[in-house]
């Protein structure tokens, strides 16, 4: 996700699976037997290309597989770590579920709102680099708390430690 | 071993030997310290006797439910010509429990192992690995170990050499709790939502793309080539008295102990041995209030339940709870209960796929009416509401994450209710401000 190029709702769809991201998506198609299982993989395709899935990319990725575009966008839906609008340079998704609740995930969770300059979960800061969002346990729950940000996750995060973490990310 | 602890000798460390070795990452490392013993001698026995060696060994689902793994794999029909597929669950996303992640981080050709005896056991020709999607270091890990294993021959068309054809594929989830249920496991790898299905048909019957399919978590296939190494009664003997739970478990210990990590127990170990020598006891100054021994979806136990708790699935039945995933959430005297148990209906109303009304409409109103009760709004009626829905949610629904949601709030109430009724006549000030 970091660095990708975060299209604007209102920008033409530029197609995705054109040249070396159609030869991924390709060369998965043997390894299921319908095209309809290759949908998870392929909106992570777009999502690693775009930041996020417009309702342009659902049409295409539908296209693509043979689906129809409401079907798509049901299965986006469905699925949490799917942007449906586009998000900061960098997404963190903080664990608050009970394990790192009880370790104190509430603040950690503060910190990185007041930090980021984020403010609120969903809202992106605005300097553009940060979109927060509570997550429903990272399976990670005796390394309290576990944040993970963009891919790298990152385990017993504090207070403390949010700022010098958040500085790793421009 | 505790891993990121050293190894405590009363843990018996057999999946967790090599947690933190990062040379058993490798092909190689993995050939040095034994590995791939296990599949070689599997290849070279018909699939009838690894079932045979499986159901002695007494091993049973470590996912939570503890299915005997060796009869889950001969309820595979035989000679139906069909393609026949094995799933792995690496979806682990129950609160509580990190220990897949750890066998997947440290020893993914361990994993790999355990898939191919599996897949050659039951004639598929594909195992789908399904990890969720937020475990972006275990799906480095596995990618890499899986690209190594076909490079190295032990994969592909002619797996070690047997002429056997054993594929991989690692799909990647996209967040969804509900997606560790095995049939909307199957439904997330054919590219639906993850709903799950009504059952029967078993996946044994009509599985993934309507084929034959058995289902198995990380830890349970981890342990099959140890089993196959050193013989099922070898594993059978690791146990403490009791014949049904046989094995070592890996227990994900996390909340309120001095050193959470994963320790690996013979089964029927005693939980205050866990919790107070293992994992170091209390933080100081603290004693133990409560203790959710499986995975946030079973009941909670006070302290004297714990106390003289025996880990294994019948010794944590018989305290009135369930082995689970053996994800082990400890709560000191500091612990809200009320407030963890809103935490877990939230989590649970959040992840409901919302198919059944008694889910979908049961765990958006028990975490309503818990958050009332944490505002200091509640009504004097809203216990008994809380377990008249709960009732509403337990063994209704196609899967049982409504139950999941409910265990938690019934056994609070039971076994904590002054706390309960401390908020509702305010004798305790409000914990969450109501919006």
């Amino acid at each position: 996700m970091s660095g990708a190029t975060q299209a604007h709702a209102d920008t033409p769809h530029q197609p995705i699976f054109v040249g070396e991201v159609q030869a991924r998506l390709e060369a998965l198609y043997p390894h299921y037997p319908t095209r309809q299982a290759c949908l998870l993989p392929a909106l992570w395709m777009v999502q690693e290309a775009r930041g996020w899935i417009s309702e342009p990319a659902m049409a295409e990725v539908a296209e693509v597989l043979g689906l129809t575009p409401a079907y798509v966008k049901g299965v986006v839906t469905f699925y949490t770590m799917y942007h449906t609008h586009p998000v900061g340079r960098h997404f963190i998704q903080v664990c608050t579920t009970s394990p790192c609740n009880l370790c104190g995930a509430e603040d950690v969770l503060k910190s990185l709102l007041r930090e980021s300059g984020c403010g609120e979960l969903g809202a992106t800061s605005p300097d553009g680099r940060f979109t927060i969002a509570e997550v429903e346990c990272l399976g990670a729950c005796g390394f309290p708390t576990p944040i993970l940000i963009d891919d790298d996750f990152i385990e017993h995060v504090t207070p403390e430690r949010v700022p010098g973490i958040l500085q790793g990310y421009k | 071993m505790g891993y990121p602890h050293p190894s405590h000798p009363k843990e018996t460390p057999v999946l967790s030997k090599h947690f933190g070795d990062a040379g058993a990452r490798t092909y190689e490392g993995w050939v040095q310290r034994g590995g791939y013993a296990g599949l070689r001698k599997a290849l070279g026995m018909a699939p009838d006797a690894i079932i045979e060696e499986l159901k002695a060994s007494g091993l049973r689902g470590r996912g939570g439910a503890g299915f005997p793994t060796g009869l889950k794999w001969s309820f595979m029909p035989k000679g139906d010509g069909k393609p026949h597929y094995l799933v792995c669950n690496a979806d682990e996303s129950e609160p509580g429990t990190f220990k897949d992640r750890e066998i997947m981080r440290w020893t993914p050709h361990a994993l790999i192992e355990g898939c191919a005896v599996a897949a050659y056991a039951i004639g598929a020709e594909r195992c789908y690995i399904y990890i969720r999607g937020e475990f972006t270091e275990p799906l480095a890990v596995m990618h890499q170990a899986v690209a190594e294993a076909y490079a190295q021959g032990a994969l592909g068309a002619d797996a070690l050499g047997s002429g056997m054809r054993i594929d991989f594929v690692i799909h990647r989830g996209a967040g969804a709790y509900i997606c560790g249920e095995e049939t909307a496991m199957m439904n997330s790898i054919e590219g639906k939502r993850g709903n799950p299905r009504i059952k029967p048909p078993f996946p044994a019957a009509a599985g993934l793309f309507g084929m034959p399919t058995t289902i198995n978590n990380v830890e349970t296939l981890a342990a099959v080539p140890h089993i196959l190494n050193r013989g099922a009664d070898w594993y059978k003997g690791l146990c403490l008295g009791n014949p049904k739970s046989t094995g070592t478990k890996l227990i994900s210990v996390c909340g309120h102990v001095q050193r959470p990590g994963n320790y690996e127990i013979t089964m029927g170990t005693p939980m205050r041995d866990l919790i107070f020598d293992m994992c170091g006891g209390m933080r100081p100054g603290r004693t133990l209030k409560a203790v959710i021994p499986g995975g946030s979806s079973v009941p909670i136990m006070n302290a004297e339940e714990a106390g003289d708790c025996v880990l294994d699935y019948e010794g944590v039945i018989a305290k009135g709870s369930m082995l689970g995933s053996g994800g082990m959430i400890v709560m000191d005297d500091s612990a809200d209960v009320v407030y963890q148990v809103w935490r877990l209906a939230r989590f649970y109303a959040h992840e409901s796929c919302a198919q059944c009304t008694q889910c979908r409409e049961g765990t958006a109103w028990t975490t309503k009416i818990l958050e009332r009760i944490l505002a200091g709004k509640g009504k004097e009626a809203d216990l008994a509401l809380l377990l008249d829905l709960s009732d509403g949610m337990t063994g209704k629904t196609i899967c049982v994450l409504s139950d999941s949601c409910a265990a938690p709030i019934v056994s609070g109430i039971q076994k904590f209710r002054p706390e309960f009724e401390a908020y509702l006549s305010g004798a305790r000030q409000p914990a969450l401000a109501m919006a």
